[in-house]
């Protein structure tokens, strides 16, 4: 309880200090919707249940990687984090605070895609899978975040340079642009490999849409790219957190 | 005896940080810890406050092992790093909150316990302002009731009057002196010979990662009792190829004259010669012996 309780500061910490950074709105409002804008200009040939859940599955993915990778890097630069590791939370308790507040950052600001979703009369036709797939995703994701956020680097510009190069080419693979049916079989093997295909899939599905993978594989997926990036985040971070200092 | 370090040892790639070191503290003590930059003191206390892990050796620390217990160490003491700041985007308030959060320390026991510390060190009616406006001393005093805010029993310090404001410092040495007669112990590393001697009751010297010893800060002034200094001040400039034959003579100041020895005898046996022989031309105004400050100590064993 004591560790949770712990988690949870954290989480109000970085509620207050990290929601509103720079970093945060560019790299995961602006960008997202910047995207959106210009795909929808370029392909008016697409159902709107598909552009939907490409909107909800970028800024799902955008939003929960924007904010977890610059905790580590910005409190390590402004002296913040060694008066951290010296309280008695544990590293794994640490991260999953950084988790918890990235998680909920994300599923506030896909509020406006889900809004913008109702306004345009699509039917969410399985709503617990919506919910539960984005759910997941966020924690996936946040997790993901923290392992972009390992290099021991004190500049968060690094690490969101670093974050960028990994993302925008996940957005590309993860059928959000082209429909995964309509792939070639190499570019489905690669997409298979991004967790972002498996949440675009699953928002499909609920929206009453085409899906590629059965329902059960996408949340298997997800929950597997959850497992392991957690696992490597607290090993990474533990190695690398005094060498921050 | 509540912290017991022994055979510690450090390194980073080829260079030896900390090489070997064994020391222990007593409960309510006000334990210094000096060395110059570089002599392996930070790493040292980070390795002790459970931040790095030591590559070898062992810390009891209040009755656990710091390698197999530190969540449990970490709760019952307070720490000060040398460069840590409070989050300037938040209030005072908001940063004690944040700490007592970290301690479980909750609602109005957390309320109360902050409202205490920040009267303590004067930052009571700051405590609703960003702590972006506050000045260095501030930040330092406001780091220091976030040490402890959770009534630790053994609180670090590194350098924690470094570059302040004097109210500031003077503040801390006050708040130390308190906690230590309420039987918190205390570790301190300092660069400040002042802060060391009037408040420590043991001081270790550290150099080149080794410990080169340890003791009370008026034994240690003993140890060195040759570099007591004399100086003699003269009616007129005396050179030091006028005293040839008489004293050895270290400095030359306009009238005044150093010497540093280990006996006085010959100096005081060598002035009477040399204004018996200058036959009233030349007359002493005063002579001082000066004992060393226990930065001359420090500057004596570290060197040596």
């Amino acid at each position: 309880m004591g560790q949770l309780s712990r988690s949870m500061t954290i989480v109000r910490k970085n509620m207050v200090i990290y929601y509103l950074k720079g970093p945060v709105i560019i790299f995961g409002v602006l960008i997202p919707a910047f995207f959106f804008l210009a795909f929808i200009m370029g392909r008016k040939d697409l159902p709107l249940s598909f552009l939907m859940a490409g909107l909800t599955s970028m800024t799902v993915f955008f939003t929960a990687t924007s904010v977890s990778p610059v905790i580590m890097p910005w409190e390590a630069q402004m002296n913040t984090l060694e008066r951290l590791i010296v309280s008695p939370i544990s590293t794994a308790s640490l991260l999953m605070g950084d988790v918890i507040s990235s998680v909920i950052f994300s599923l506030l600001i896909t509020l406006i895609p889900l809004a913008l979703t109702m306004i345009l009369r699509v039917t969410i036709t399985d709503i617990p899978i919506f919910f539960l797939s984005v759910l997941i995703s966020a924690i996936c994701f946040s997790a993901l975040g923290m392992v972009m956020a390992a290099p021991k680097t004190n500049i968060p510009s690094n690490i969101m340079m670093l974050a960028s190069l990994i993302k925008f080419p996940l957005v590309f693979i993860s059928g959000i642009f082209v429909p995964i049916e309509a792939m070639p079989p190499w570019g489905l093997l690669i997409a298979s490999i991004s967790p972002l295909t498996y949440l675009m899939d699953a928002v499909r599905y609920s929206l009453g849409g085409y899906h590629h993978y059965p329902l059960a594989m996408d949340m298997g997926m997800l929950l597997i790219f959850t497992a392991i990036f957690s696992v490597v985040a607290v090993k990474l971070h533990s190695r690398n957190i005094p060498r921050r200092i | 005896m509540v912290l017991e370090v022994r055979n510690l040892s450090k390194k980073f790639g080829d260079l030896v940080a900390v090489d070997g070191i064994s020391f222990s503290v007593n409960r309510g003590e006000i334990f210094g810890f000096l060395g110059p930059n570089g002599a392996g003191k930070t790493t040292t206390l980070r390795m002790l406050t459970g931040i790095i892990k030591p590559d070898s050796g062992s810390i009891k620390l209040l009755g656990y092992d710091m390698k197999k217990d530190p969540i449990r160490v970490k709760e019952r003491i307070g720490v000060v790093p040398e460069n840590a700041n409070p989050y300037i985007d938040m209030t005072a308030w908001q940063n004690m909150m944040i700490t007592c959060g970290l301690y479980d320390l909750t609602g109005r026991e957390a309320e109360e316990k902050s409202a205490e510390v920040l009267k303590d060190f004067g930052l009571y009616d700051r405590r609703d302002q960003k702590v972006k406006g506050f000045s260095k001393g501030m930040k330092q005093r406001l780091v220091l009731s976030m040490a402890l805010v959770h009534d630790p029993e053994f609180l670090f310090l590194d350098e924690p009057t470094s570059g302040l404001d004097v109210r500031s410092s003077l503040i801390i040495v006050d708040k130390l002196k308190e906690l230590s007669e309420e039987d918190k112990t205390i570790f301190l590393t300092t660069h400040n010979m002042w802060e060391a001697e009037k408040l420590c009751e043991r001081i270790a010297i550290m150099n080149r990662g080794r410990i080169i010893t340890v003791n009370r800060p008026d034994v240690l002034r003993k140890t060195t009792e040759g570099l007591r200094r004399v100086e003699i001040l003269f009616d007129k400039k005396i050179s030091p190829e006028d005293l040839q034959g008489y004293i050895k003579v270290d400095e030359v100041e306009g009238e005044k004259v150093i010497v540093e020895c280990e006996d006085l005898d010959p100096v005081l046996t060598g002035i009477s010669s040399f204004i018996m022989d200058s036959k009233g031309k030349v007359k002493v105004r005063s002579f001082n012996t000066v004992t060393p400050s226990l930065e001359e100590v420090f500057l004596k064993i570290s060197e040596g």
